[in-house]
């Protein structure tokens, strides 16, 4: 069964430096690393200690405020350094893997006969539970609640993302296995949307509901999603998975192994030769950014896409969650008269000036420069034209920074994830950090609401 | 060195210092900063709130420039006598008429932007935040929408009055409920009437003279409405007059053609709302259908005070007076306007039905524009809360028939219980 959604509001955003679809190995990482920013809102508690020696698929912290929920070692190897931050805070946890990998490894289950409750333990076990995040307050899942149905974005539409149908293309199997799994889990559906003309190897996984999504940025987040098809309501929640992370999962279920595998677009204009890399999670950046090549010497290493991800360097390591590596242009210069020049090599929301609008196809390099400073929020009416959500962004921002929890509420706090206010973030005039003001708005909801 | 890196080690010098903020002021006129994105989204638009600003001054510049030529227009006309055949190059377009209006209306603009940019600065330097852009704008709307004569210290008190209270004490540019020009506006007008009503403040030393035996006259259409001279002004200003703002009136505000156009340029650049500036010429248009309706359907006698406004043709509110410019520069602005898209439409619509209704019922000064912008600034906010309670009640609604569903290891599901707001 497919339904069609059409997003109207929104923008595509092209940019210069998308990954051609060629996959390569990428080196061999000496150190892995888990980057405990990237499990928002989990408090660790380690398993292991430093020294000791751990296979890949083996827990090596798990979550103090709900002990089953572990987190496992992408590779084998000795556990070299847990890296704390003020008041002893567990920031990364580093492996020095070994030259032959050994996997923990556990009887597989059959997914046929296996009910919700044994699928859900076996996940939080196995360290495949983080994969799977919940709306509201957009934090890996709360195993104790049920969702009334679970979201999958097949489609892409962030710029220089990876492109998902390439990911999964060839691994069906695994997709299906995990798909399986979470239809268990949840009494409702699990939403998948393609896009509305790609040939998406989730055309042909069973247990699905198939939307077919078109329109512009951002119709591929799942947020988009979740509010066209079954928005979430108070006291409600919805599961997302990546797609990505279904072929770990689906691995897992099939063999019993933990295989941090992962195919990851290296993309960005800073990179000569942009491309997809077979490597895992929490492999060293530089096993794979310069083996491309850079352009410059200044640039930024985003762990994700330039909408949403988060700032690397090439020493730092691949993210839990990304299957997207960017490099732009710093832009740290000044820029004689920019405000009031007319503007060609950059995108604009308005036509002031600016003639972005002039050539909707044309890709952009651009940098990482705020073209501007941080303002009060002063214009009105743009983020609606890049948000198609039926929810008040202005609004419900402005409830999020003076902290009123009934306003949040109202206005469908429950429903958004910082990523959803991406590109109103991008096109902000004032230059507000709107991703910033939602997550604390949504961590102080959690705290308070819970 | 090139003036970029000296501009930079300054910079750095500054930084953290008390007069940080203006010396900020000041680099960031020259350069873009060299900011970047921290996290979230690492590329930005290039629009800022200075282009945006910029953007509505580019399109105030054609106003300026034609309130310049008509200062001098009036004032030899109204000394001299109307030219018989009128001509613009040759009776418009001169270097006497742009004399005169460059040394009455330029220090009306220095005035404005001098003590408005000390008062923002010296707040940045005050309160350590950064020189905000929005008195780039109404330093330029202030000198336009002023009688030409205004002295220059009353222009200077009422600036302050207007950026002090109608701004900073609200926290500065996005903060401010009343529109900041018109709080100036308002303040000329209630502290200082008689110098910015009658018919003697319209043209160049119409107050200067008044009494001499060589007064001059300067009544604008509105005034001659107010009187009831109805018929009078047809015969001193042709409708293409009115349009193309060749008639007595602010400085700026005349010509219903440049604003026109402005109006536009700003619609095309997306900088100011569309819908607003719609809806505000739609309301003015049913008010004034309403009023000729009522003159039509005999209601009001030929002699009532309110006759001559009532029966002038209800499209022709849009080119005499400030009502144009009003809708297209003033009632247009973001942060004292409506916020919502469906709200704007209302805020417009009131604005303009208001501002010909108060044009035609105040008794003292016919015109409108600027009591009903402010009034509906006022409830700006309350036409927002409506419109984002339509989408609040229909979270509550959808809310009503959800259910939780139980835990994995409860029992039956349980019905939501939906708390009234």
């Amino acid at each position: 069964m497919s339904k069609d959604i059409r997003i109207k509001k929104g923008m595509n955003i092209n940019l210069v430096g998308v990954a051609e679809q060629i996959t390569s190995k990428a080196a061999l990482s000496n150190v892995y690393a888990l980057n405990l920013e990237d499990f928002h809102g989990i408090t660790p508690k380690m398993l292991v200690k430093e020294g000791a020696e751990v296979k890949a698929g083996e827990p090596i912290f798990y979550n103090k405020n709900n002990e089953d929920m572990r987190f496992v070692s992408p590779v084998s190897g000795e556990l070299v350094e847990i890296v704390r931050g003020a008041r002893r805070r567990i920031l990364t946890v580093k492996i020095l893997a070994d030259k032959e990998q050994s996997y923990e490894s556990t009887n597989p289950i059959d997914l046929s006969s296996a009910d919700g409750e044994s699928i859900r333990s076996l996940l939080l076990k196995s360290g495949c539970w983080p994969f799977i995040k919940q709306r509201p307050y957009d934090i890996i899942a709360n195993p104790d609640a049920t969702p009334k149905s679970i979201f999958i974005s097949g489609c892409t539409t962030a710029p220089l993302a990876a492109d998902v149908d390439y990911i999964l293309k060839g691994r069906e199997e695994e997709v299906q296995a995990a798909i399986d799994a979470l239809g268990k889990m949840t009494p409702g559906a699990v939403h998948v949307s393609v896009k509305d003309t790609s040939s998406s190897p989730f055309k042909s996984i069973n247990g699905i509901t198939l939307h077919k999504i078109s329109g512009p940025h951002p119709a591929g987040l799942v947020g988009t999603q979740i509010n066209k098809i079954d928005p979430v309501n108070k006291g409600e929640v919805v599961w997302t998975v990546a797609p990505q992370d279904l072929i770990i999962m689906g691995e897992f279920l099939l063999t019993g192994k933990f295989n941090a595998e992962r195919t990851i677009a290296l993309a960005g204009s800073s990179i000569k030769a942009p491309k997809y890399y077979i490597t895992k999670i929490g492999a060293e950046v530089s096993t794979f950014v310069y083996a491309s090549g850079v352009n410059e010497d200044k640039f930024r290493l985003i762990n994700g896409d330039v909408l949403t991800g988060s700032k690397t360097t090439p020493e730092g390591y691949l993210g839990f969650y990304n299957n997207t590596v960017t490099a732009i242009p710093e832009g740290d210069d000044y820029e004689f008269f920019g405000w009031n020049k007319p503007v060609f090599n950059k995108i604009s929301s308005t036509r002031a000036l600016t003639f972005s609008w002039m050539n909707k196809n044309k890709k952009y390099d651009l940098d990482t420069n705020t073209n501007g400073e941080h303002r009060a929020f002063v214009v009105t009416g743009k983020y609606e034209e890049v948000f198609p959500l039926d929810i008040y962004p202005l609004q419900l921002l402005k409830a999020c920074m003076v902290k009123d929890l009934d306003e949040m509420e109202q206005l469908g706090m429950y429903e958004v994830a910082p990523e959803d206010f991406s590109l109103t973030e991008f096109i902000c005039i004032s230059k507000q950090p709107h991703q910033q003001i939602i997550r604390e708005g949504l961590d102080l909801m959690y705290q308070e609401i819970g | 060195m090139g003036m970029k890196e000296k501009l930079h080690q300054i910079k750095l010098k500054f930084q953290g210092k008390k007069m940080a903020p203006a010396f900020n002021a000041l680099h960031t006129f020259l350069y873009t900063p060299n900011e970047t994105t921290h996290s979230g989204s690492h590329i930005r638009v290039v629009d800022d709130l200075k282009r945006t600003m910029n953007t509505v001054i580019l399109a105030l510049v054609p106003c300026l420039l034609f309130g310049i030529f008509n200062a001098g227009y009036q004032h030899y006309s109204a000394v001299n006598g109307f030219p018989e055949n009128f001509s613009i190059l040759e009776h418009f377009i001169t270097w006497d008429n742009f004399w005169l209006g460059a040394i009455t209306v330029l220090p009306l603009v220095i005035v404005s932007y001098g003590v408005g940019l000390a008062i923002e600065f010296v707040f940045a330097v005050i309160k350590g935040h950064e020189v905000e852009e929005g008195y780039l704008v109404t330093g330029m709307l202030v000198p336009l929408i002023v009688p030409i004569d205004t002295p220059l210290w009353m222009l200077a008190v009422a600036v302050i009055f207007g950026v002090v209270i109608g701004k900073e004490v609200f926290g500065g540019t996005g903060m401010n409920i009343l529109n900041p020009a018109l709080t100036i506006r308002a303040f000329l007008f209630f502290a200082y009437p008689t110098w910015m009503t009658g018919d003697k403040v319209w043209v160049h030393e119409g107050v200067e003279r008044a009494g001499t035996a060589d007064a001059i006259s300067g009544e604008t259409i509105l005034g001659y409405l107010a009187q009831g001279n109805s018929e009078a002004i047809y015969e001193k200003y042709s409708l293409a007059e009115m349009f193309f703002g060749f008639i007595p009136g602010s400085v700026g505000e005349t010509s219903t053609f440049l604003i026109l156009l402005g109006g536009l340029f700003l619609i095309f650049t997306k900088i100011a709302s569309w819908r607003i500036m719609v809806s505000a010429v739609a309301g003015s248009l049913v008010m004034g259908l309403i009023f000729n309706g009522v003159v039509e359907a005999g209601w009001i006698p030929d002699y009532s005070k309110f006759y001559g406004l009532m029966q002038f043709d209800y499209w022709k509110h849009l080119i005499v007076g400030g009502l144009a410019f009003g809708i297209v520069y003033m009632a247009t602005d973001p942060v004292t306007g409506s916020q919502t898209n469906k709200g704007k439409w209302i805020y417009g619509f009131l604005i303009g039905f208001l501002s010909v209704m108060i044009r035609v019922f105040n008794p003292g000064y016919p015109e409108g524009v600027f009591l009903a912008i402010l009034l509906m600034n006022v409830f700006a906010p309350t036409i927002d809360h409506y419109v984002v309670q339509g989408n609040v009640r229909r979270r509550m609604k959808r809310l009503k028939n959800a259910t939780i569903l139980p835990k994995p290891s409860d029992g039956k599901a349980e019905e939501l219980k939906v708390e009234t707001v």
